[in-house]
Order: C-alpha cells, then structure tokens, then sequence
C-alpha cells in the first residue's frame, strides 16, 4: 500500500477501509419498485424525497423562467389584445412558482433529502426512530403535493387553454403562496383545495420534524454527547424545533381560512366583522419561522462541509451550536416585520424591528466562525467547498439586506418591491439552494457510491453563480426605485434592469441543468467512490459507499467529527482511510 | 421460561412425578421482553423512551394547534367582552359541566387502564379501556344534545347563525338592529327573564350620545344609524353607564340584547364561530382518541400486550390526556365567563 505521505510504514497492522459486501448495498439488496415504495429504510425514503423533491423545484423553476420570460418586455401580450387575460396568466403562473418552491421544494430539501440520509449515519444508527412515521411523512408529502400542483396547474392551464374549465372545471389559485385575506375569502379561484394541499404538506413537515428530535434525542450512541454532535445535527435539531412549533399554527390558520370561505365563520373577513390583520399575524408565525426552516438546514451543510475541505478542526463549534437554536428561538419573535406596513400599533414595529436585528446576530456569530474555519486551513477547492464558499458569499448580501427591510423607515419605503423579492431569494436561492447543491454533491458518493466530473461540476457552479447574481442583485436597485412586485407590466424605465434579470435567470437555469447532468452521467460513467472521499471524521463515512441497508457492519464509535488528524490520504484509494485505530474507551454520553 | 418446584429433580418414581405434577402451579409462560424490539433500537427503554418522546412532542403540535383558536378567542375577547359576556348565557352551561366531568372521570379510567396493561391485567385493561371508550361516547352524544338545542336557538356556526343574520345577512332588512333576533323555532326562550329586570339599566340616548366613537367597520345603514358606544375592553363599562346616579352595579349575566352597542352587535355572531370552531375541533380529537382507545382495546383483549410491551395503551392515553386538558380550558372559556 503506498501512501501520499512521508510515512510508508504507518499502515501496517491497520484494519483496512471497509470494502463492499458481497450482498450488496442499500441500492441493490432487494428490488422492485415494491420494494422501493414499502421501504422503511430512511436512506431510500431519503432517495424517493429527493426524485419528488427535485421534481417540484424543475416545476417551480419552469414557471419563474416563464415568469421572467414575460417580464422581458414591459408590456407583454400573452393573449393578443386581452391584457387582462395576460395578468390572470401572471398571477396564476407566480402563485405557482412561490407555492410550489416555498411548500414543496425549500423547506422538505434539506431536512427531508439530506437531513433524512444522513442524520441516522451521523448517529452511528440503523435508522430514524420511528421509519414507518418518516415513510408516513413521505406520502403525506406525495399526496399533498400532487393535488396541491395539479389545483395550481389547473389554474394556468385553465387561462391558457379555456377549453379545459369544460374538461375539469374551474381551479387554481391567485393569491400568492400567502393565500392573504380579504382577497382570498373573495377570490374566485380555487382557495380551498390549495388551502387543503398546503395543510397535508405541512403535515408531512411535522412528522419528519417530530422523527428528527426524537432520533436526537435518543439515538446518539455513548460517547456522542450533546457537544460531539456534527453541526449538520444541530441545525436539524433546530429546524425540526420549529417545524414542530410553527407549523400547527399554519395547520389552524388555513383551517380558519378554509371555514371562513365554507362557513362564513367572520373570523377574517372583514365584511362579516372579521379581522385581516389577525390571519396576517398567525400567517406570519408559521412563515416567518419557516423561513428559518429553510436556511438553518442550510447553515447545517456550510459548517460540515467548510471545515472537512478546510482540513481544519470547525472554529467555534460552541457558538455555532447555540446560533442555530438562538435563531429558531429569535425566530419566532420577529414574524411582525412583515406587516410593518398592515397598520400595525408602531409600538410593535418597534419591538419587531428591533427584534429582527437580533437575529443579524446569531447569523453573523456564524458567518464569522465559518470565515475563521478558513483562515490558515488547508483549503480544498473541491465542488460541494466552491458551492459553500458561493453560498455564504450570497448569505452575506441576502441577510445584510435583510436588516434594510427590518429597519422601519426603509421598509415603508421598499415594502412589496423587487428589493424584498431579491433579498429572499438571495437567502433562499443564494443560501439555502447553493448549500443544498453542495450538499448533494458531498453526500453524493455516499448515496450512489460514484464521483462526479469535478472539473464540469466546477463550470457550472460558476455559470449558477453567475446567474444568480445577474438576476437578482438588479432586483434590488430596481426595487430601491420603486419596482412593485407582483406586477406583469411595468413603465418602460425598469426595462432594461428586468431584461438583464431575465437573461440572468436562464443562465441560472442552464447552471442548474449542468448540475443536474453532471449528476445524472455520474450514476452511469462515474468512477467508483471510496468510503471516505473528503477526509471527514464524521460516522457517515466510516462505512462503505453506498452504505449497506443496515448503515455499518460494525458499530462505529463516535469521536470529535471535525478531528481529521486521523485521516489520511491515499492515492491507491482515491479516498482517505484513517492511519489510528478509533479511540477504544468512549466518553461516557451527555444525560 | 417455566417456573419450577425446587422439589422437582429430587422426585424418586414416576407415579409420585405424576402426582407431584397436579400440585405444581400451573406453567407460567414468562412473555420475551424483546418480542416487539425493532431492529434500530438496543433496549426495549430505548424504544418505548423514543415513542415517549415522540409522542410528546406530537401533542405539543396540537396545542399549537389549538393554540391559533385560543389566541383568536383572546384577540376578540378582549376586544368585545360585553359580547362574549351576553353570548356565552346562550350556552348550556349544565351540559357543559356534565361532559367535563364525563372526560375527567374518562380520563381517570384511563390512566388506570394503563397501570392495568403495566401489570399485565388483560382483563381489568379491557373493561377499563371499554369504561374510557364509554365517556367518549357520552361526552359526544351530549355535545350532540348541545349542537341540536343550539342550532334549535339559532345560536349556530356560519350563515346558519342569527346574529349574523341580523346584521349581515339577507334579512337584516327585517330584522331591525335594534330587536332581539328571531329564532329559527321562534321567539328565544333564554335572556327574556334577565332583560325584563333590567330595563332601566338600558342607556338613554343622551347617555350614548356622550361617548360616541367612530365604528371603523363597514357595517350595513341600520347600525351607521345608532352611534357606536366605544369599542375595547371599556365598551361594557361605558354601555351600561347610567349618568352619575349611585345605582347598584348591574350583574353582568342581565346584560341584553337591546344593550349591546351596536359594535358589539356586530361582533356577537363571532362568539358562537369561535365556540363552533373550538368545541368542533375538540370533537374531531375526542373521535380521533376514541378510535384510538378501540383500536388498543382490540389489541388488549387479543394479548397483545405485557409488562414488557404497553406503549400503544401508554401513548393513546397521553392522547386522550390531551383531549381532557383541552376540554379542562374550553369550559371555563366558553361557558363561565364574568
């Protein structure tokens, strides 16, 4: 065995790096489609999330290119000579694109695709503490998500193609993913069924949410404490804290919702005595938390990742920790940011202002520590590193501008401008997307077992960057100019910012489309991932790639995960094997 | 793992064997405390310590649940108490009581029955599960008593409601503002008595008149008519003024119809949504708990469980715990307010 080192000898006696079984991995132990469907297995629940999952963002993201197509010019005409039937097309097509994006692809991808395959791997476990709830979770999800498309499909097509009402009826939804009072207690779209879909989806929410603290809680092996979980874990624990809390409430607020248009409850409909602002109050303490679902799981892979190709022990794993439960705990106290303009008391937009800074803080604690993870590393500018780097670097602008729209003043100011939509999709696009990307292609050897072509992976995470930054960084001055949202018109002096946006956005998707090329030509030509590619002292990787159906032939023991002085490189292997025996008596666990 | 006399091995003959059997206590087949250990977990605490947890934290989504209903029941209540004031006499408080203590005593059966299914008592589990699954039934049939006397009222949810009748709906128009609305069987039977003693407590114009406020609220032309007493938690305060003459304070149970301010008028149908909306809830989680409690009951008459393996008895009565303590906080909200 040859080593890259100065240390030839260091190897002998060592157990070797684990080797596929004969029998097989999760992928090939059993097969059929039954096989597939039925699992309880959390990596191939993992595997079907990730299909359905990346489905709806192919969904959401051909709809905001369509979007963007139309906003090309400042006065398209879908429909010759009927502009309103243009904008009943617009507001059906952006009521899809957030809808589907916020509920069906940004909050499940990375708890349920990557949280879902790597928690128990983390833990040393076999699985999730409860399988058949996260399968459960998975067709809660599937079925809330098909109908839920298939009413806001309807809709489009519906304006497209009047025709079709005759085929299946009315339908749709052109509220916005908000679905806001007074308006959606009059609309005639299909508010209901949308309503209906969104509260299945948030059940599936819940219940990975519920399995997640649970595994937690109590499948850390001895030896992990509290304090030796990989970071990735604690932004799960803390997501899953508010998808548990936040999440019921949006439960109530579209059941409240769905009454007031069956019964005539008057809850919210101002017309029967109601109160509008109320339905923005508990929307908000679902949404805005879940905003907070979605990159917080996202911060999660940025420290994994960071310090694995930083070869460099996370800095200030501590502080790290506690941001990630300090913004899900900030989080739930700043919902009324979004309504600094609904006519709220100006005692509380001061306290939510001043609220919202206070997340600025946790937020900076770990953008500064990711940073200091950098500094003096040995730096490996490998795919899944240049997707955190960009990821961060985009988190930066996105949450900088954040603090714009919480400072009062200069919200009523931007209020419902493209300055808010480019600064959440900075956070969501730039942040969470880039992370989750990354973070596919970390975990992608271990779920399929091959490597990508790092170099094509490398051009096209330039190409997505690129594009991201063209679409949306114009968004912000033509929002600081007074560009409202929503809109499928605009006067001819935002032109040329809404032109540059366009061609932006479809870079962007070409970048996405390489990836998922990249990916996809892996699986078939891509060469044969060993156990442990990047080096990392985390317990996924101390088992063959992919992992057997039961995760480890041999339990691993835990030690500190972002130690990599026990890895070393070796060029036979194309991989790290680790060159100490584990450490033999484990620290006993945390209570 | 049989239980053996220690006398056993030391039996001499067959015969004596043969006796000696009859007087043995009966072979005891100890259950395997591993029988329903899934492959993920190491201990057996493990797992009934992690469906503990989960299920704890389930039941914390249900009062957040439930929570999005109190918090609109304190926004409106605190903004109209004079309206939930006169709304809840509407109620019947007695069969509200009565179903409170039906799910108390329901509840108690069911922590016994889980202490039984700790002992393995099947038996004694089952009729306890039964006895619990028979409050369910109580509680429902006289929530359904409740539902069909107050829709007999009139009291009931959405358009079916008379107060949103009478100021919203199609009739407004016959319906004066100022009248007590009618019934759907007739005139309305509770309220009559309270407001024949109270009618010199009905402000005078004058008095309104001295503490008018603008009614924010796009209401129909009966209500612009009459000027809005002042909404908040002083509206019943200033409604019932009646000028500087030391009378005795009005008990709050009199308060009328004809009292009510207009604003309030406006809002008086939202207590029975809110009621409808909450006890409604409630009811679904008590059908839910009850399938539940058959679904475990099926499985204690069956054996399926032993000292080593109760969890499902343990979690649906943590579930229906929950259902109690839900009811616990409704009654009082709804139906003893002062």
């Amino acid at each position: 065995m040859s080593v890259t080192g100065a240390h030839p000898g260091i190897f002998d006696g060592l157990p070797a790096a684990p080797r596929p079984e004969p029998g097989g991995n999760y992928l090939t132990q059993t097969r059929g489609l039954r096989s597939w469907l039925l699992t309880l297995d959390h990596k191939r629940i993992a595997l079907m999330y990730m299909l359905g999952v990346l489905s709806a963002y192919l969904l959401g993201g051909c709809f905001a290119l369509a979007l963007r197509a139309i906003l090309f010019h400042h006065n398209t005409q879908v429909f010759a000579g009927n502009p309103a039937r243009t904008w009943e097309f617009y507001n059906n097509m952006f009521t899809l694109h957030g809808a589907v994006m916020v509920f069906m692809f940004v909050i499940p991808a990375i708890p349920a695709v990557i949280g879902n395959f790597v928690l128990p791997m983390m833990l040393g476990a076999k699985d999730v503490a409860f399988p058949k709830l996260n399968l459960a979770s998975f067709y809660c999800w599937v079925g809330g998500g098909l109908f839920f498309c298939f009413i806001l499909l309807k809709g489009v097509l519906n304006v497209a193609f009047p025709a079709l009402i005759h085929l299946w009826g009315p339908g749709g939804l052109d509220t916005g993913w908000t679905f806001y009072t007074p308006y959606s207690t009059t609309t005639n779209s299909a508010v209901i069924s949308a309503t209906l879909g969104a509260f299945i989806l948030g059940f599936s929410s819940i219940l990975t949410g519920v399995n997640f603290i649970a595994s937690i809680h109590m499948l850390r092996p001895r030896g992990m404490g509290w304090f030796r979980m990989p970071l990735l874990l604690w932004a799960l624990y803390a997501t899953a804290v508010i998808q548990v809390l936040a999440t019921p409430v949006l439960g109530i607020t579209l059941l409240l919702l769905i009454a007031e248009r069956t019964l005539h409850v008057g809850i919210f409909d101002p017309a029967l005595g109601g109160d509008p602002i109320l339905y923005q109050h508990f929307f908000w303490f679902y949404s805005h938390p879940a905003v907070y679902i979605m990159i917080l799981p996202a911060m999660g892979i940025i420290s994994e990742v960071i310090s694995v190709f930083s070869r460099k022990h996370i800095f200030g794993y501590n502080f790290i920790a506690a941001s990630s439960l300090a913004i899900a705990f900030i989080g739930f106290l700043v919902w009324g940011h979004h309504m600094f303009v609904s006519g709220q008391s100006p005692l509380a937009d001061a306290v939510f202002s001043l609220l919202t800074f206070a997340v600025a803080v946790p937020s900076a604690i770990k953008t500064f520590n990711w940073t200091m993870t950098l500094y003096k590393g040995d730096i490996h500018l490998k795919t899944p590193l240049l997707y955190i780097l960009m990821a961060i670097f985009l988190f930066t602008i996105g949450g900088l501008t954040g603090l714009f729209l919480g400072s009062l003043s200069v919200d009523v100011q931007v209020h419902d401008t493209y300055f808010v939509v480019a600064h959440f999709h900075y956070v969501m696009m730039g942040t969470t997307l880039f992370a989750f990307v990354g973070g596919l292609y970390y975990w992608w050897p271990k779920m399929f077992g091959r490597m990508y072509s790092e170099n094509f992976a490398r051009w096209a995470a330039v190409v997505a960057f690129v594009g991201m930054n063209l679409t949306f960084f114009v968004q912000f001055i033509m929002g600081a100019q007074g560009m409202p949202r929503r809109y499928a018109t605009y006067p001819a002096q935002f032109t040329i910012y809404h032109q540059i946006s366009t061609i932006g956005a479809f870079t962007m998707g070409l970048g996405m489309f390489l990836v998922l090329l990249n990916l996809l030509h892996s699986l078939k030509f891509g060469k044969k991932a060993p156990p442990n590619p990047w080096g990392s002292n985390s317990l996924e990787w101390q088992t063959t790639s992919p992992p057997p159906t039961e995760n480890f032939k041999t339990r691993p023991v835990p030690g500190d995960p972002y130690d990599y002085t026990g890895w070393r490189y070796v060029s036979e292997e194309e991989g790290y094997v680790r060159i100490q025996p584990p450490p033999a008596a484990p620290v006993p666990a945390a209570p | 793992m049989a239980r053996t006399p220690p006398s056993a091995d030391v039996v001499p003959d067959q015969a004596q064997a043969v006796a000696l059997a009859r007087y043995r206590a009966p072979v005891e087949v100890l259950p395997d405390p591993h029988q329903h250990l899934a492959h993920h977990f190491d201990t057996p605490k493990q797992q009934f310590d992690a469906a503990k947890v989960g299920m704890w934290i389930f039941l914390a989504t249900e009062i957040l649940m439930f929570g999005g209903l109190f918090v609109a029941y304190s926004v409106w209540r605190a903004n109209h108490p004079e309206v939930f004031l006169y709304a809840h006499t509407k109620l019947f408080r007695y069969l509200g009581a009565t179903n409170t203590v039906i799910l108390i005593c329901s509840s108690f059966t069911m922590a016994c029955a889980v202490r039984a299914a700790q002992l393995n008592q099947r038996r004694l589990t089952v009729f306890l599960l039964a006895l619990t699954l028979c409050g369910g039934v109580g509680f429902l049939c006289v929530k359904a008593v409740e539902y069909t006397r107050e829709y007999r009222d009139g009291d009931f949810v959405g358009v079916l409601n008379i107060y949103q009748q009478a100021v919203y709906g199609k009739n407004a128009a016959k319906i004066h503002i100022g009248e007590e609305p009618q019934t759907h069987a007739g005139a309305s039977t509770q309220g009559q008595g309270a407001s024949a003693t109270t009618v010199a407590l009905v402000p005078s114009s004058a008095t309104r008149a001295s503490s008018p406020a603008p009614s924010p609220w796009p209401l129909g032309l009966e209500v612009s008519k009459v000027t809005p007493a002042p909404p908040g938690p002083a509206g019943l305060r200033a409604g019932l003024r009646i000028g500087d003459e030391d009378l005795p304070t009005p008990k709050p149970f009199s308060l009328t119809w004809n009292e009510l301010p207009p604003f309030a008028k406006a809002h008086t149908h939202q207590f029975f949504q809110l009621y409808f909306l909450m006890t409604g809830l409630h009811a679904i989680h008590v059908i839910v708990g009850m399938s539940l409690i058959l679904w475990v009951l099926i499985r204690a008459a069956r054996g399926s469980f032993n000292q080593y393996y109760y969890t499902p008895v343990d979690l649906v009565g943590l579930y229906w715990h929950l259902v109690d303590l839900i009811w616990i906080f409704l009654f009082p909200l709804l139906y003893l307010i002062h």
